[in-house]
């Protein structure tokens, strides 16, 4: 099933702990927010995606399942 | 045909030929500088077509059928926001945008304080179509002056028993991102005026989490024209994927500054020349401090469309355009106007918050020509990390006039990154700091520009 992980960036307040489990989707830039490459989250890695919005301080991320 | 109807026919011709295809929003303006009371403005465009109940969705098909795009900067086709709107559940909220936070934009005003009742005209047909049962104006509360005339206009209209849903209004905190729909609307639910993560979008869940359209208000002034005249009136003017007429504001180096009305469509190079722009000006800003920079060989066949200005990665925005006078140095202007972009960020999203002063920060360097580092690299860098990271598009339409600036002004950019200025800018140091050309308006430099 496909999944896309959003951020919302007004909530987001650069912790950076979703770069730190998912280093395979999500950087970060200069001043420590992070930038998705690409959205959508491949089946191996949902686990992972599941436990960044899980764990995320600002609840700032979510997995949708409509690619917008 | 009935005795009516052929007088009806015979008012709408004689209408139509008054307000040919540049003089319908400002019809009139010229032999007065006060607003049009109602009855003016009635012997001017007639009385608005009443609504007929059980018949409110012609209206969206006439405004579909003319084409018309919203008018605020986005230009998304009214027909079909309105129809969006109309679809949901349960009764809607109208709100008319005349915010107007672009410094170099003077139309809104303009439109709202020479032809009140055009818009509100427009709003009322808009509401009743929509099926809205509340109708909000929202203005800038630093221009007292306008809110009092459009309140003023309101009772008019509630003496004469014209609308049956009252329009508020409302003077809202004046920032560059608080005229975005979603600032607009977190206003009106009582929070703060800054834009807000969507989804949800407006006609889903805005005012009130109701359904909401929520357009600038020149969009509504042609509503009310189109509600008279027709769709394929309206289409006399313009061209076929950008018809009928719209407000721009021209200004810098042009002898006629202010708000023409012209035809969609008519090329930047037609509309320089009726600003009576200056021959040796060789850079033009379109679409205001989120467009961009282009030079006036590349722009001028080209027409103020956006389909057409796509090709320069360009967009009519609210129909500005800026000349930049010979002998100004444009990455100075840039700088300037990148400057109040980045403190014009509400704050909320970190790229915004931290990115546009970081290249704001680089351009300042640039002008000075005292560049730290590889400061193209990393303005080349920065303006791609920062497009797409907001909520709104605030950081977007930042970077993509940096851009511009960095591509209209390649040789002078250049110059200044290797630390010698540019002929302009040398000529600026060699006259003093003081007398260096300044031309842009941006708000704190220019002092408020409200009028009594």
């Amino acid at each position: 099933m496909n999944r896309w992980l959003r951020i919302n960036p007004i909530a987001c307040t650069g912790h950076g702990l979703c770069a730190e489990i998912l280093p395979e989707l999500i950087r970060l830039d200069e001043w420590g927010y992070p930038i998705l490459p690409s959205s959508q989250v491949q089946e191996h890695l949902l686990p992972l995606a599941k436990r960044a919005v899980r764990l995320c301080p600002a609840l700032a991320l979510r997995l949708d399942r409509e690619a917008k | 045909m009935t005795a009516g109807r052929s007088r009806h026919a015979q008012a709408g011709y004689e209408l139509a030929r008054r307000l040919g295809t540049t003089s319908r929003l400002t019809y009139g303006w010229r032999d007065s500088d006060r607003p049009a009371s109602l009855r003016t403005h009635v012997a001017r465009y007639g009385p608005a077509p009443a609504a007929v109940p059980g018949r409110t969705g012609w209206l969206i098909d006439v405004v579909t059928e003319a084409g018309l795009t919203g008018r605020g900067g986005a230009g998304f086709p009214s027909g079909v926001k309105m129809r969006s709107v109309a679809r949901q559940r349960g009764p809607a909220v109208v709100v008319a945008n005349g915010m107007e936070s672009e410094p170099a934009s003077d139309k809104d005003e303009a439109l709202l304080s020479r032809a009140p009742h055009l818009v509100l005209d427009g709003v009322a047909l808009a509401a009743a179509a929509v099926g809205a049962d509340q109708v909000h104006l929202a203005l800038p509360h630093d221009k007292r002056w306008l809110a009092a005339a459009l309140r003023h206009a309101v009772t008019e209209r509630t003496h004469a028993r014209l609308d049956p849903v009252p329009i508020e209004v409302h003077g809202l905190p004046h920032g560059y991102v608080s005229s975005s729909e979603s600032a607009v609307i977190s206003w009106l639910n009582g929070g703060e005026a800054k834009p807000t993560a969507v989804p949800p979008r407006p006609f889903e869940r805005g005012v009130d989490r109701r359904p909401t359209l929520i357009s600038n208000v020149e969009t509504f002034a042609h509503i009310a024209l189109i509600a008279r005249l027709g769709p394929r009136w309206f289409r006399r003017a313009g061209l076929p994927d950008a018809p009928g007429s719209m407000l721009t504001t021209i200004g810098g180096a042009v002898t006629a500054p202010g708000v023409h009305e012209i035809e969609a469509g008519t090329t930047i190079g037609e509309l320089l020349e009726l600003g009576g722009a200056d021959r040796d000006a060789s850079a033009v800003l379109i679409g205001g401090y989120f467009g961009t920079w282009s030079r006036i060989a590349d722009a001028a066949r080209l027409p103020l469309a956006k389909t057409a200005l796509k090709r320069i990665d360009a967009s009519p925005g609210a129909g500005v355009l800026l000349v930049l006078p010979a002998g100004t140095c444009g990455v100075i202007e840039t700088a300037r106007v990148l400057a109040w972009l980045a403190s014009q960020s509400a704050g909320q999203c970190g790229p915004c918050m931290f990115g546009l002063p970081a290249i704001a920060d680089d351009f300042a360097q640039l002008a000075s020509c005292r560049p730290q580092g590889r400061v193209l690299d990393r303005l080349d860098r920065r303006l791609g990390v920062v497009t797409g990271r907001g909520a709104c598009a605030h950081p977007d339409g930042t970077a993509r006039l940096a851009r511009s600036a960095l591509y209209a002004f390649a040789a002078d950019v250049h110059a200044h990154a290797t630390g010698r200025p540019c002929l302009q800018a040398r000529r600026a140091r060699e006259r003093g700091s003081s007398a260096r050309v300044r031309m842009l308006p941006i708000p704190e430099l220019a002092g408020t520009r409200s009028r009594p």
